[in-house]
C-alpha cells in the first residue's frame, strides 16, 4: 500500500455527530486524524459583555441560555457569585432545593449524553430513550419552576418559588422508576451491547497526565482515576449534608466515563432522596429588595460548582453598581473544545471523533460565548 | 481491562416496547397538558393596571413596550398605556411578571401559538391571551418570586408624651442608609410627577439619593420647587396616594426622601450646585404681593430670569400660611427659613409689614412696577355662624395659629372644642393640647367635625397622632348651639347628627337629625372650618373676573388684568405645593408677557 492522501475534513457545525454548532477542521490520512484544530465562532452570542450592560436581576434568565443542555448550573454559579461579593446567606431549605434541582439536572443531562453517544455510534433507539427520559425529568421541572428547558428558578436570594411536598413525592417516583425500570433498560440496551463496549472501549482515550496539564475535570478526569469533585472539596448548597460516593475510573476511555456517568445517576438518585427525605421547613428566598435596584458592594468573585461535565466556574467584579462590571465564565468544556482538539484529536480514527467530542462532554456554548 | 457483562441479545430489551402503549401523544389530536405554574402567554387586566411601565423596564429582551390604548382608564395615578408583548423577543421569563406592581399581569398555560401573519406575534394581553382564549391562569408571583421591596422603611418619630411636652419636630428623618434604602424602593415609573401639581422630577432625585449624589437630587428638586424644605415636611404628597407601589405595598415616603435630600445639603453650597453664583439681570421689575408659597415660588423663578423683584409682605416675616398657619412641630421655622434664606440670597428684594390696600395702594405699586403677582392667599377665618359665637371664648383657629407663631399669648382654658375636621383643626387641636399640657398639665381638647371619620380632609396620621397626644373625636357631628352660661361664660356645646355632608351632586349641603342631640361640657370654642381671603386691595378701579369666590386666570395665571397676575389660594388649593406651582407659572407667564 502506498502512501495515504492527506485530506481535509469539515466536521461540523452542521453534522449530526457534532454536540452543538461547533466545527473541528481536521486532516485524515486513510481513516485516521492526523492534525486537527477547532473551528468555534457560530455559537458565538456575546453572553459576557451583555451581562455587563444588564441589571443584575436582568441576568437570570440570559445565564441559563449558555449552557442548552445543563442551565440550572449558570444560574447556580450566577446567583452564587453574587451572594458571594454581597455576602449574602441564603435559607437552609433554599440550599436544599437548589441541590435537588441540580441534581435533577444531572440526571438528565447525563441520560441526555448517553443517549447521545449512542447516537455517535449509531444506536438511535438509546438515544431515543435519552431524550424520552430526560422529558420525564422535565415535567417535573415544568412543575417546579414554569418551564421545561430555561427554568430560570435558581436566583439570588434563593430560588423563585417553593416546591410542594407533593411534587416532591412526584419526583421520589419519578427516580424510582428511574431505578427500577429504565436505567435497568439501558443497561442492557446500552452497557451490555457487545457492539457499543466495542466502539467505546479504548476509544478516546485521554490519560491524567493530559487531563490534569489542560485541566480537564469532571467525569473525563476521573475516568483516569483521580477522585475530583467540587461538591466534595468544596461544598455548596447542601451538598455537605448528604452523603455519596464519587465514582472513579482507570482507563480514562470512552466507555469508562459513560459508565462513571451511569454510576453517578445512581448516586444523584441517593443524594435526591437524603435531600427529599430531610428538606427542612422555613423560607426560600430573601427579599433582596427592588430587583431594578440590586446593588451589591464593589468586590470580586470566583464560584465554581460540579456540573455534569465537571467544574464550572464563574469569575464576576462587581464595582458597586447596578450591572456586573465582568463575568467571566469558564467552561467546563473549555480545555478539550478548544485546546484538547489538536493535541488529543489526531490519532483518532473518523468514525470516532463524534465519540470523542461527546464522551469528552464537549458543549459548545460554554466555551464559543 | 475491565471485564464488563455482555450479551448479543441484550438489546433486545427494547422489543418489549412493541407490546407498549406509546409515551408520546400525538398532536393535535391530543394536546400536552402543561403544569399549573407553566409560563404560557400573557393576560393583564386592563382596569388593574395603571400603565407604569415596571414590566417593560425588567423585560430583559426589549420584548415590551408600552403602547397608548383609548378605551382604558386614564384617572389619576393611571396611564392610558398597557404593554405589548413582542414573542418574537419574548423569552418568557416572567419577570414582567413577578415585578408587576398591581399584580395584573400573569401566564395562562397555553402551549402553543401558530399562525402565518408575523405581525400577530405582537399583541397587547387583556383578558384573553394571544389565542383570543380565556385559558386557565398559568404562572403567578407569589411571596418567593416577588421582586418589589412592598414596605417602607419606618419613619422614627417622637413618641406622643414627648411630642405633647413641646413644639419640637416630630419627624426625626432618615439617616443615610434608611434614605437610600428607601429610595431603592422606587421603579421609576413616574406616575407621581404626572399627580404632583407642581410635575416635580421625583425619580430623579430619589435616583440621586440611592446613587448617593445629593447635588443631583438638589437640582432635580429646583427645577420645579423651590420650598423644598417645606414639601419634604409637609406636603400633601399626592405623589404617595398613587405610588404604584401602593397597589400592593406601602408608597415610597417621596416627602420624606425630600426632606432627606435637602436636610442634607449646606445652603451654602447651594448656589453652587444649582449654579445660580451669577444671574443675567434684565432690566425690569416685578412686584409681588405675599411672600408665602405662590409669592416665593414666583420670586426665585423670576429672579433666575433675571428680573428685579421686590416682594410685598404684610407681616413681619415671609412664610405665609407655611409660617404663621403651620405649627412649628411640623414645620420648624429654621428649615422654613433656609429656604427662603436661599431665594433672598438671589437679590430678591422683600418690603415687610406692608399691607397693600392700606399701606399702599395696588396703582401705587403699578405704576412703579412692569408687572404684579398677587399671592395673598387666605388668611381670614370663617364662622360657623350658631349662636353663641358672638360669645369672647369662640376663637378662629387661624388667627390662634398666627398668635402662637409669634410667641403670643393666647386665650387658653382648661376645656375646649374645635369645630372642624381639616387639617387646620389638628393644627390647633394639637397646639392647644401642647399648651394645655405645659399649663394644665394635662389635656382636654375636643373636635367634633360634620364629617365622619372615614371621610374627614384631615390626613389620616394627623387624627391619629392627635389622638395619641389626647385629643378627644366626636366626627359626624354639626354644631347647633353654643350654650353660654348666666355668668357669659360658655357652658356646653350643642351638637346634633350630622346624617350627611354632602348632596347627590356632591354640593356641600349638609342634613341634620335633630333627634340626636349631644351636648359637651366646655369653656372655649375654636373654629376651623375653613378660611377666606380679601381681595379688598384689587379697588373698583380696575374690572377684575371673578370664577365663584376665586379671580379668574388663564393656564400662566394672568388675570383679566395683563398686567395683573395672581396665584396661591385665592386661585387653587389651598395648599402649599398648588401655590408652588401657580407661582412657578406666573413666572412664566410675566417673562412672556414682559418679553412681547
Amino acid at each position: 500500500m502506498g502512501k495515504s492522501k492527506r485530506t481535509e475534513m469539515f466536521f461540523g457545525p452542521n453534522h449530526p455527530g457534532v454536540p452543538g454548532n461547533y466545527g473541528i477542521n481536521y486532516f485524515y490520512e486513510g481513516d485516521t486524524v492526523v492534525s486537527a484544530e477547532p473551528n468555534p465562532g457560530h455559537l458565538h452570542r456575546g453572553f459576557e459583555k451583555l451581562m455587563e450592560e444588564r441589571e443584575w436581576i436582568k441576568n437570570t434568565p440570559l445565564v441559563c441560555r449558555i449552557c442548552v443542555m445543563e442551565p440550572d448550573i449558570n444560574e447556580m454559579v450566577y446567583a452564587m457569585s453574587f451572594e458571594a461579593i454581597g455576602e449574602i446567606k441564603i435559607p437552609k431549605r433554599a440550599a436544599y432545593i437548589r441541590s435537588i434541582i441540580l441534581e435533577l439536572a444531572r440526571i438528565q443531562a447525563h441520560i441526555f449524553s448517553i443517549g447521545g453517544n449512542c447516537g455517535a455510534i449509531g444506536l438511535y433507539t438509546a438515544m431515543q430513550w435519552g431524550v424520552l427520559t430526560r422529558d420525564y425529568i422535565l415535567d417535573i421541572f415544568e412543575e417546579i419552576t414554569g418551564g421545561r428547558v430555561y427554568h430560570i428558578y435558581i436566583r439570588p436570594g434563593g430560588v423563585r418559588h417553593d416546591i410542594e411536598d407533593v411534587t416532591l413525592q412526584k419526583i421520589l417516583d419519578l427516580l424510582n422508576d428511574l431505578e427500577n425500570n429504565r436505567m435497568p433498560e439501558f443497561q442492557k440496551l446500552i452497557f451490555e451491547n457487545p457492539i457499543a463496549q466495542k466502539r467505546w472501549k479504548n476509544t478516546a482515550v485521554l490519560n491524567q497526565e493530559d487531563a490534569l496539564s489542560l485541566g480537564v475535570t469532571g467525569p473525563a478526569l476521573r475516568a483516569t482515576g483521580l477522585e475530583h469533585d467540587v461538591r466534595k472539596l468544596m461544598p455548596y448548597a447542601a451538598y455537605d449534608q448528604v452523603d455519596f460516593k464519587v465514582p472513579t475510573g482507570e482507563d480514562g476511555d470512552a466507555w469508562t466515563r459513560l459508565k462513571l456517568k451511569k454510576d453517578e445517576i445512581f448516586q444523584s438518585i441517593k443524594i435526591i432522596r437524603q435531600l427529599v427525605n430531610n428538606i427542612p421547613a422555613g423560607p426560600v428566598s430573601l427579599n433582596l429588595g427592588n430587583a431594578l435596584k440590586y446593588k451589591i458592594p464593589a468586590g470580586e468573585a470566583y464560584v465554581k460548582i460540579e456540573s455534569s461535565r465537571g467544574e464550572y466556574g464563574y469569575y464576576v467584579v462587581s464595582d458597586g453598581g447596578l450591572k456586573p462590571y465582568r463575568v467571566h465564565v469558564r467552561g467546563t468544556s473549555t480545555p478539550l473544545g478548544l485546546y484538547g482538539v489538536e493535541t488529543l484529536l489526531p490519532g483518532c480514527r473518523i468514525e470516532d471523533v463524534p465519540v470523542w467530542a461527546h464522551s469528552l462532554g464537549i458543549c459548545p456554548p460554554e466555551f464559543d460565548r | 481491562m475491565s471485564k464488563d457483562k455482555s450479551s448479543i441479545f441484550s438489546p433486545a430489551v427494547s422489543f418489549k416496547n412493541l407490546f407498549k402503549k406509546p409515551e408520546t401523544i400525538k398532536v393535535p389530536e391530543e394536546n400536552k397538558k402543561t403544569a399549573k405554574r407553566y409560563r404560557g402567554f400573557h393576560i393583564n387586566d386592563l382596569d388593574k393596571c395603571i400603565g407604569c411601565g415596571t414590566c417593560s423596564k425588567i423585560c430583559d429582551n426589549k420584548a415590551i413596550k408600552m403602547v397608548e390604548l383609548e378605551n382604558v382608564k386614564t384617572e389619576l395615578g393611571q396611564r392610558n398605556e398597557r404593554p405589548k408583548i413582542d414573542y418574537g423577543r419574548c423569552c418568557w421569563c416572567g419577570l414582567c411578571v413577578d415585578i408587576c406592581t398591581t399584580g395584573s399581569l400573569q401566564f395562562t398555560q397555553d402551549y402553543t401559538y401558530i399562525n402565518h401573519d408575523a405581525e400577530s406575534f405582537s399583541y397587547i394581553p387583556d383578558n384573553k391571551n394571544i389565542n383570543k382564549i380565556e385559558s386557565a391562569i398559568g404562572y403567578e408571583r407569589d411571596q418567593d418570586s416577588e421582586l418589589l421591596d412592598l414596605y417602607r422603611i419606618e419613619m422614627q418619630e417622637l413618641d406622643a408624651e414627648s411630642r405633647v411636652q413641646s413644639f419640637m419636630e416630630i419627624v426625626k428623618g432618615f439617616s443615610k442608609k434608611q434614605a437610600e434604602k428607601e429610595a431603592s424602593r422606587c421603579v421609576e415609573c413616574d406616575i407621581c410627577t404626572e399627580a404632583c401639581p407642581a410635575s416635580m422630577n421625583i425619580p430623579e432625585y430619589i435616583r440621586g439619593i440611592y446613587d448617593e449624589d445629593l447635588e443631583e437630587s438638589l437640582k432635580q428638586i429646583y427645577e420645579d420647587n423651590p420650598l423644598p424644605e417645606v414639601c419634604g415636611r409637609i406636603c400633601t404628597h399626592n405623589c404617595e396616594s398613587i405610588c404604584s407601589i401602593s397597589h400592593r405595598g406601602e408608597a415610597v415616603s417621596i416627602r420624606w426622601l425630600k426632606r432627606y435630600a435637602v436636610d442634607n445639603v449646606d445652603l451654602a453650597e447651594y448656589n453652587k450646585i444649582l449654579g445660580t453664583e451669577k444671574i443675567h439681570q434684565v432690566d425690569k421689575k416685578v412686584a409681588i404681593i405675599g411672600a408665602g408659597p405662590a409669592g416665593l415660588s414666583a420670586a426665585h423663578y423670576l429672579k433666575l430670569m433675571g428680573y428685579q423683584i421686590t416682594v410685598f409682605e404684610a407681616e413681619s416675616k415671609a412664610g405665609g400660611m407655611m409660617r404663621y398657619g403651620i405649627p412649628e412641630y411640623r414645620l420648624p421655622y429654621d428649615k422654613l427659613d433656609k429656604d427662603i434664606n436661599y431665594i433672598k440670597n438671589l437679590g430678591v428684594e422683600f418690603k415687610f409689614n406692608i399691607r397693600i390696600g392700606k399701606d399702599i395702594s395696588l396703582s401705587d405699586i403699578k405704576k412703579e412696577y412692569d408687572a404684579v403677582f398677587a399671592a395673598t392667599g387666605l388668611h381670614n377665618g370663617r364662622s360657623t355662624r350658631i349662636p353663641g359665637t358672638e360669645n369672647n371664648n369662640v376663637y378662629q383657629a387661624i388667627y390662634l395659629l398666627k398668635q402662637i407663631t409669634k410667641g403670643e399669648e393666647i386665650p387658653l382654658t382648661k376645656k375646649i372644642v374645635v369645630i372642624g375636621g381639616g387639617n387646620v383643626a389638628m393644627d390647633i387641636a394639637r397646639s392647644l393640647a401642647r399648651l394645655q399640657k405645659k399649663k394644665y398639665g394635662q389635656v382636654n381638647v375636643l373636635v367634633t367635625s360634620l364629617e365622619t371619620e372615614d371621610i374627614m380632609p384631615a390626613d389620616q396620621e394627623e387624627i391619629e397622632e392627635a389622638r395619641e397626644e389626647g385629643v378627644d373625636f366626636e366626627p359626624g357631628r354639626g354644631p347647633k348651639e353654643i350654650i353660654v352660661s348666666e355668668d357669659g361664660s360658655i357652658s356646653q356645646i350643642c351638637t346634633n347628627c350630622c346624617v350627611s355632608v354632602f348632596d347627590d351632586d356632591m354640593n356641600f349641603n349638609p342634613t341634620f337629625d335633630d333627634q340626636d342631640i349631644q351636648n359637651y361640657e366646655c369653656d372655649m370654642v375654636v373654629e376651623a372650618i375653613g378660611q377666606a381671603g380679601d381681595n379688598s386691595y384689587i379697588d373698583d378701579n380696575y374690572d377684575i373676573k371673578y370664577e365663584g369666590p376665586r379671580i379668574k386666570v388663564n393656564d400662566k395665571q394672568q388675570t383679566s388684568l395683563p398686567w395683573l397676575f395672581a396665584g396661591g389660594d385665592i386661585v387653587r388649593g389651598p395648599d402649599v405645593i398648588n401655590g408652588i406651582k401657580t407661582g412657578h407659572n406666573a413666572a412664566q407667564g410675566i417673562d412672556e408677557f414682559l418679553k412681547n
